[in-house]
């Protein structure tokens, strides 16, 4: 096994996994399937001071496979100290979008006018308060201009204009990247716009313009993100998702 | 102080246009033996305040509800509630949207007696939305940030249920999470437990942290076995993922909901968990 023989899907857990480095003992707040296995992979390797969830409310001993139990504990927390935890801030959180802005903007919870919308989606949830409490990615799964638009139908996630219009109340929102089925972006664009940092192996930068529906910022060579290493391929096909439930979120070689 | 009363006792002492709370957490440990009652009651204009799950859908099938107050309504496993989403789409109900931290704290505040709460979560998102009639007020202290004014989100009724309770009301939850069931029952002026089993007063096993709901608070307590179904009740049972299944595929199609209402919803909770127990024996 070489690393050469990484599918796109093991190159977005490795991208996902990438978002966490450097942040020490915090939790690692993941939805979404490459995402999850990203914190976990994380932790296994170059982060090992996160801390992760079984899925629920336990905080595990050791990162486990993707829907296994959590067998040993290291802590507990239940939704409402989650909560809590959204305003204390140790935790970086790496969310799904419907629909996404220049500005990081996210929208999961209606597409439409919210009055009647054409499509009613999750609600809020936690995104309104994760994303001006702290640290925030994003993974999207299918990167396409429906869901990267000039304007959100629904802020449910703050992007940086809102964020900036705030004043001092603002001042904990941090949006980190945004992991998708293509490419690595950021938010170091002209006045926090959104940035392309890397296309993965084998996208070439025109698609992912193509797939965005604003004006991408593009500073001179673009990279190509990171293959994964023989031991993170190891670990993310035999240890967390032998089932590889990843290849149902990402498709392709 | 025997507490002891019936689904039916318990929804017949509820009024339209209540603002009725209901605990558990998108498809996990709803009352939904009390949830089903309420359908088959004919109450109508309800608020629904909720982490919502399929309480929420099933409510909004019955056209129980005119408004919902919630941070989400989802199924878990299946990420979109489809009664829910129809009734939204139809424009048949109306949703106030709060930020999950914004609900917790709107339920503490109630649960506390303030007219609000002061928080972060909902700044510069559309949860304050012209007409959402939220207010942000300003800190008093240092920089003097301005913070979201989480209204008190006073229950008329809670509805909860938990794993075991005894005769008098106390309930225990013995799963991983609490939920926010506690401060639903405090923001409420009469709250009613439903349970997995009753026992007598003082034979509720576990450490005394499990005790989640006092006496206190509570008007009426339900014995209702497979109470929660088909909604995750760890540790006695797991969410029937087959069957829950079976009821979004159903609610998406005008035709297979008419057979699921007529099959499983239209008699009592006894029959329904009859005819639960006869689906899966069909191996459907």
């Amino acid at each position: 096994m070489t690393a050469g023989e990484a599918t796109r899907a093991e190159v977005c857990v490795v991208a996902c996994a990438e978002a966490w480095r450097g942040d020490g003992e915090i939790l690692a707040a993941a939805m979404g399937t490459c995402s999850v296995l990203g914190a976990r992979l994380a932790r296994l390797t170059f982060e090992p001071g996160l801390l992760t969830t079984d899925g629920g409310a336990l905080l595990t001993a050791e990162a486990v496979p993707l829907g296994a139990p959590a067998g040993d504990v290291e802590g507990w927390l239940p939704f409402r100290d989650h909560l809590w935890l959204v305003l204390n801030g140790r935790r970086h959180v790496m969310m799904g979008a419907s629909q996404i802005d220049r500005y990081g903007g996210t929208n999961i919870s209606a597409i439409g006018d919210p009055a009647r919308p054409a499509a009613q989606l999750l609600g809020m949830r936690g995104a309104p308060g994760n994303t001006v409490c702290g640290p925030t990615s994003y993974w999207i799964p299918r990167h396409s201009p429906r869901v990267f638009v000039p304007e959100v139908d629904v802020v449910s996630g703050v992007g940086g204009d809102r964020a900036a219009a705030l004043g001092p109340s603002g001042r904990f929102h941090e949006l980190r990247r945004v992991v998708t089925d293509l490419a690595v972006l950021d938010f170091g664009g002209p006045e926090g716009a959104m940035r392309l940092v890397s296309v993965h192996p084998g996208v070439e930068p025109d698609r992912v313009v193509a797939a965005t529906g604003f004006p991408l910022a593009i500073g001179g060579d673009v990279a190509v993100t990171r293959l994964p290493t023989a031991e993170e391929l190891r670990l993310i096909r035999d240890v967390l998702d032998p089932g590889a439930l990843r290849d149902r979120e990402v498709r392709g070689p | 102080m025997d507490k002891v009363t019936s689904v039916e006792e318990v929804v017949s002492s509820l009024e339209d246009g209540m603002t009725v709370g209901v605990g558990g957490w998108g498809s996990r440990r709803k009352p939904m033996a009390l949830v089903r009652a309420l359908c088959r009651s004919g109450l109508r204009d309800l608020t629904v305040v909720s982490c919502g799950g399929p309480d929420v859908g099933l409510l909004c099938a019955a056209g129980a509800v005119r408004r919902v107050v919630a941070p989400f309504v989802t199924l878990d496993s299946i990420p979109l509630e489809p009664h829910f989403r129809a009734a939204r789409q139809r424009g048949a109900v109306e949703f106030t949207e709060y930020d999950e931290g914004m609900f917790m704290f709107g339920l503490l505040a109630a649960a506390h007696r303030l007219p609000f709460l002061p928080t972060r979560a909902g700044l510069g998102s559309d949860v304050l939305r012209a007409g959402s009639g939220l207010a942000t007020v300003r800190s008093p202290y240092g920089e003097g940030e301005d913070l979201v004014a989480v209204p008190a989100l006073t229950l008329d009724v809670a509805l909860v249920h938990l794993d075991r309770a005894d005769t008098r009301g106390n309930g225990q939850y013995l799963g991983p999470d609490p939920y926010l069931d506690d401060l639903f029952v405090k923001a409420a002026a009469r709250a009613y437990v439903s349970a997995e089993r009753v026992v007598a007063p003082g034979a509720l096993p576990g450490p005394p942290q499990t005790l989640l709901v006092s006496r206190m608070h509570v008007t009426g307590v339900v014995e209702t076995p497979n109470g929660g179904h088909f909604t995750d009740c760890g540790p006695d049972r797991a969410r029937d993922e087959a069957f829950q299944r079976h009821y979004a595929s159903c609610a998406a199609d005008e035709r297979a909901w008419a057979g699921f209402a007529g099959r499983f919803l239209s008699g009592s909770e006894a029959a329904y968990q009859r005819e639960v127990r006869r689906w899966h024996e069909e191996g459907a």
